[in-house]
């Protein structure tokens, strides 16, 4: 214990001098994204005690309450706040727990794109060769799909294979595999470019001469180096992740509506627009929205710190 | 007054943390024909001093003060047509690094065309006919293919003779070349330099060299600049600087030229390093690598650290040091007084 | 070029490939074919025997060159919900895709360069901040998001509003709120007859208002996208070394900004443009689904729900193939306007 506590001191002291805290203090979009993600990714977190309902139980379900206005509208009722959907869900418990269902997707989707991502990106940029055309040929191919494609064709056999009972089951670690394998090539592309750029710096010939293992200078020496480029695109990743969950949920290929995320409410709440009930689509459309602006604004911000090429003169 | 009046010139970099002094009272004058030299370490101010001169310093940079008159007008108060007219016409620039210089998308031939149809009303074809004209003086190899040859398909060497030809497109007043030779291989460098001294001699062109290079310094110009942290430190005709520096920064600079020191001792290098722009030491910013802030009686000279040096003339030079201005004060005062 | 068209051929037949093996092996493991032909009430020595004449039961190997040989064909079978070829069913939804498809690049180009190069030439302007913002909410709003939405304002309308409508500024503050609605969001119209199975909705005043809210949808994410490369492009290029040598040599800022820094600019757009397509056409799906858009793209998400696996396969087969041309095309447009690049496939 006693030898930790100093450097954890020393870290903490460095961080509270970089470049990064100082240009955070100084960007009031930040602050304010950072204060909003948290707020909601807080709220979302905590659904099952700050909801009024549990929008998964059955027994709490009116279908009398259905299609209710939030509170500011004329015909409302105070108990739900925010009005209710088409099948007499309270709109705000079931907006808190989507949005948890949606974050828990985006952010377990981005951790295997980045598991996969990075160790196939360390690998062609790494070892060359026909490991590295294979790679990233088929990177290629399926960027030049565009990842919505594929996430949206893997997401029809997932579901064929399985069955529509099942995939609804089983449908928050599906999804997050069907993105995660959607969007690697992001990651392992960038990461295999900064491979390739450190590769040939000195200090990479310097502890290959030194006898160290490739192993060891991969994940000691070069990955260190791109950690940052990794930071920045998890962010803009994680927005990513979230709007194609929300794009399949609203093409029913994702969340099925008795587990809703933010994007299968939106689609549910389509087929009542016409009717007059815009709440059930547009509320849990603004907070996914204002969900994916946050992570977005602060994605941009981490760019222009990290990678400040254009800020150079 | 001589073709190129710079006086007082103050240059800074409007940075987030606050205003830094990039250039500081830089005043030098050019006549008609006339070489001068701009010698320093990188990051001595060297490029933004030739960039000021076109007035071209790239935002957040600007002019804070003083004046840059160019045949009697200053360039600091024109207007932007105005300037335009100067650059590429009366004034022209050699940059560093040729491969980085050319535009990659367009042909050598339209690179050219366009600079002369921006100062001339001029046809296509005329242009054409000056631009080959030009690209014969700089004796580049079939120079009829290359106008119609892009960037890439020459090399450094040849490039830099294309970029000679285009500064000389429009028989300027004055050539800038900012460290024209430094990104070419050794063997051409002086190929380069012998081509722009003969042809700035040839059509009598004033040529401004920022440089590192002592040597070539002392064959090309007249007169030369020794610049350190933004400042002139010391400037004169070049033979006298070379041969007999005042500034102890000057002097570390030719002792430290490799046909200086004794065959098989060390290379005298001067200790340190130069500061930051943003973070300069009092006084004279030099006086944190200076051997001659204590005197030889082993008492400090407290100037150095405190003041910052004006200039003093020596001969036929300036010099702004503390220890020269003592020393020329001590020859001033008959030697009896100090006794 | 020669090598070049020889070498992205190649490339192209690669990729091919590698779809048409993924669309074998969904078929293979998915299309029951003999369940769709003759359903559930014929007993199993019948199947066994239809599996055999059909070659169900022959090594994948002959499967595949069976399946690749009718695809060169243009051969995927026939439809289970349209009980048609496969091919002819794309065919008729393919013109409703493309035009909306070319309305949104129509949309994109037109709006990105200009707004990209503005906000990069005067990056501290207001406006140039403004459209800065717009373009990063813009790319937070889902695409189908931003189809109710403008269906909601465009073409239900929005009569309420939480101003007092009896004070002045309420009233005004209503207005500015409130829409009348009525643009149409449903389906193409009445497109105009062209030939065959290509009729346009490019040919009447009606048929481009069918347009409008769809393509305003497609290009809403791309557009902001483009925009922000655009002006980091611009950013860059106006740092580099030749525009400062091209101020020096006293050339109008007009043309280092439209032909010296455009032009390098547009390179790395250009590529991005062409990896964009994929995602545009993934969009059409999302697009067409929101508006009824009688496109593929909601022709294939039926065939999903519908279990339509010919009609999967072709469709993934027939927009590799469009992937595959429209990124030589792309290719071969960046080597025509890149002098650096002779065409060989590799930057000299």
């Amino acid at each position: 214990m006693t030898t930790t506590t100093p450097r954890v001191a020393s870290r903490w002291s460095r961080f509270r001098g970089s470049y990064l805290l100082y240009s955070f203090k100084r960007d009031l979009i930040a602050q304010l994204s950072l204060v909003v993600f948290i707020a909601l990714v807080a709220v979302a977190v905590l659904a099952p005690w700050l909801a009024p309902m549990n929008p998964y139980d059955l027994a709490q379900i009116d279908i009398m309450a259905s299609e209710l206005p939030p509170f500011w509208v004329e015909g409302s009722d105070p108990t739900y706040l925010m009005g209710t959907d088409a099948q007499g869900r309270d709109l705000l418990s079931t907006i808190l727990y989507g949005a948890r269902v949606s974050l828990i997707i985006g952010f377990g989707a981005v951790a295997l794109q980045a598991l996969l991502g990075v160790s196939f990106g360390l690998l062609a940029g790494y070892l060359g060769g026909r490991v590295d055309a294979f790679l990233m040929r088929l990177a290629d191919i399926q960027l030049s799909f565009s990842t919505l494609m594929v996430a949206i064709v893997v997401g029809a056999l997932v579901k064929a294979i399985f069955g529509g009972a099942t995939f609804s089951a089983y449908a928050v670690p599906l999804l997050v595999l069907i993105i995660g394998l959607a969007e690697w090539p992001q990651y392992a592309r960038t990461v295999r470019a900064s491979v390739l750029a450190e590769r040939h710096k000195e200090y990479v010939d310097a502890a290959r001469v030194m006898g160290f293992t490739s192993r060891r200078i991969m994940f000691r020496h070069i990955l260190p180096n791109t950690l940052s480029p990794i930071f920045v695109i998890s962010t803009v990743q994680v927005a990513n992740a979230i709007i194609s969950e929300a794009a399949l949920s609203f093409l029913g290929l994702g969340m099925p509506e008795t587990q809703p995320s933010l994007g299968s409410l939106i689609k549910s709440g389509f087929d009542y627009l016409q009717s007059g009930s815009w709440w059930i689509t547009l509320i849990p459309g603004l907070v996914l929205v204002v969900l994916v602006l946050v992570i977005n604004l602060l994605g941009d911000w981490l760019r222009d710190v990290l990678n400040p090429r254009l800020y150079k003169g | 007054m001589a073709l190129l009046d710079v006086n007082h010139l103050d240059v800074r970099f409007a940075l987030r943390r606050g205003d830094v002094q990039a250039l500081r009272d830089v005043s030098f004058s050019l006549e008609r024909g006339e070489r001068l030299g701009i010698v320093g370490e990188s990051g001595a101010g060297k490029s933004v001093a030739a960039f000021s001169l076109l007035n071209l310093i790239a935002k957040p940079g600007y002019i804070a003060g003083g004046s840059i008159h160019f045949d009697g007008r200053d360039l600091t108060r024109m207007s932007d047509r105005a300037l335009r007219h100067v650059r590429g016409h009366r004034m022209s620039m050699i940059f560093q690094d040729p491969m980085m210089t050319l535009n990659p998308v367009l042909s050598i031939g339209e690179q050219m065309v366009e600079c002369l149809k921006a100062h001339r009303r001029i046809s296509t074809r005329e242009a054409r006919a000056i631009a080959l004209r030009k690209l014969e003086q700089v004796q580049i190899p079939s120079p009829t293919a290359r106008l119609d040859q892009y960037p890439h398909e020459l090399s450094g060497g040849m490039r830099q003779r294309v970029i000679i030809a285009i500064a000389l497109l429009l028989d300027p007043d004055i050539i800038i070349a900012d460290e024209p030779t430094t990104a070419l291989d050794v063997t051409i460098q002086a190929e380069i330099m012998a081509l722009l001294l003969e042809l700035c001699e040839k059509h009598n062109v004033g040529l401004i060299l920022i440089t590192h290079d002592l040597g070539v310094v002392s064959q090309v110009t007249q007169r030369m600049l020794v610049m350190y942290a933004g400042r002139v430190i010391e400037q004169g005709p070049t033979r006298e600087i070379i041969n007999d520096p005042q500034h102890p920064y000057t002097q570390g600079l030719i002792n430290a030229l490799p046909q200086m020191a004794t065959p098989g001792s060390r290379l005298n290098q001067i200790p340190g390093s130069m500061p930051s722009l943003d973070n300069l030491p009092s006084g004279c910013a030099f006086h944190p690598r200076c051997g001659f802030v204590e005197r030889a009686d082993g008492t400090t000279r407290r100037a150095c650290i405190d003041e910052v040096p004006g200039f003093v003339t020596s001969g036929n030079c300036r010099v702004a040091c503390h220890m020269v201005a003592e020393m020329l004060e001590r020859e001033r005062i008959p030697a009896e007084e100090i006794r | 070029m020669i090598a070049f068209l020889i070498k992205r051929l190649f490339h192209a037949l690669l990729v091919m490939f590698v779809i048409s093996i993924i669309a074998f092996a969904i078929q293979d493991n998915l299309g029951d074919p003999i369940q769709q032909m003759v359903g559930q009430s014929v007993p199993e020595s019948e199947r066994e025997a239809l599996r055999e004449q059909l070659g169900l039961n022959d090594p994948f190997l002959v499967q595949y060159l069976r399946f690749a040989g009718n695809a060169l064909q243009l051969d995927f079978g026939y439809s289970y919900i349209f009980n048609q070829p496969t091919t002819e069913v794309i065919l008729r939804h393919l013109p409703a895709t493309l035009e909306l498809v070319f309305a949104t690049t129509l949309l994109i180009v037109l709006f990105s360069v200009p707004i990209g190069v503005y906000s990069a030439i005067r990056p501290r302007a207001w406006l140039s901040r403004f459209f800065m913002g717009v373009s990063i909410i813009g790319i937070s709003i889902p695409v189908f998001l931003t189809a109710i939405m403008l269906i909601q304002l465009f073409a239900i309308g929005v009569s309420w509003s939480p101003f007092p409508a009896d004070t002045g500024w309420g009233a005004w503050l209503n207005d500015l709120i409130t829409t009348e609605g009525g643009m149409p969001a449903y389906g193409r119209g009445n497109p105009v007859p062209v030939f065959g199975t290509w009729a346009t909705n490019f040919a009447s005043l009606e048929g481009l208002t069918y347009l409008v809210l769809p393509a305003i949808s497609l290009a809403s994410i791309m557009l902001p996208l483009f925009i922000r490369l655009i002006r980091a492009e611009m950013l860059e290029v106006l740092q580099s070394e030749y525009v400062k040598f091209a101020r020096a040599k006293g050339i109008s800022l007009r043309r280092i900004y439209f032909v010296h820094a455009l032009k390098n600019t547009m390179l790395p757009v250009i590529t991005m443009g062409g990896v964009q397509i994929g995602t545009l056409v993934a969009y059409t799906i999302l697009t067409e689904t929101v508006f009824q858009w009688p496109g593929m793209g909601l022709m294939f998400l039926n065939a999903i729900q519908r279990s339509d696996v010919p009609l999967i396969i072709t469709y993934l087969m027939i927009v590799g193939l469009i992937f595959v041309i429209t990124n030589t095309l792309v290719d071969l447009i960046y080597g025509l306007v890149n002098p650096t690049v002779k065409l060989t496939g590799k930057p000299a």
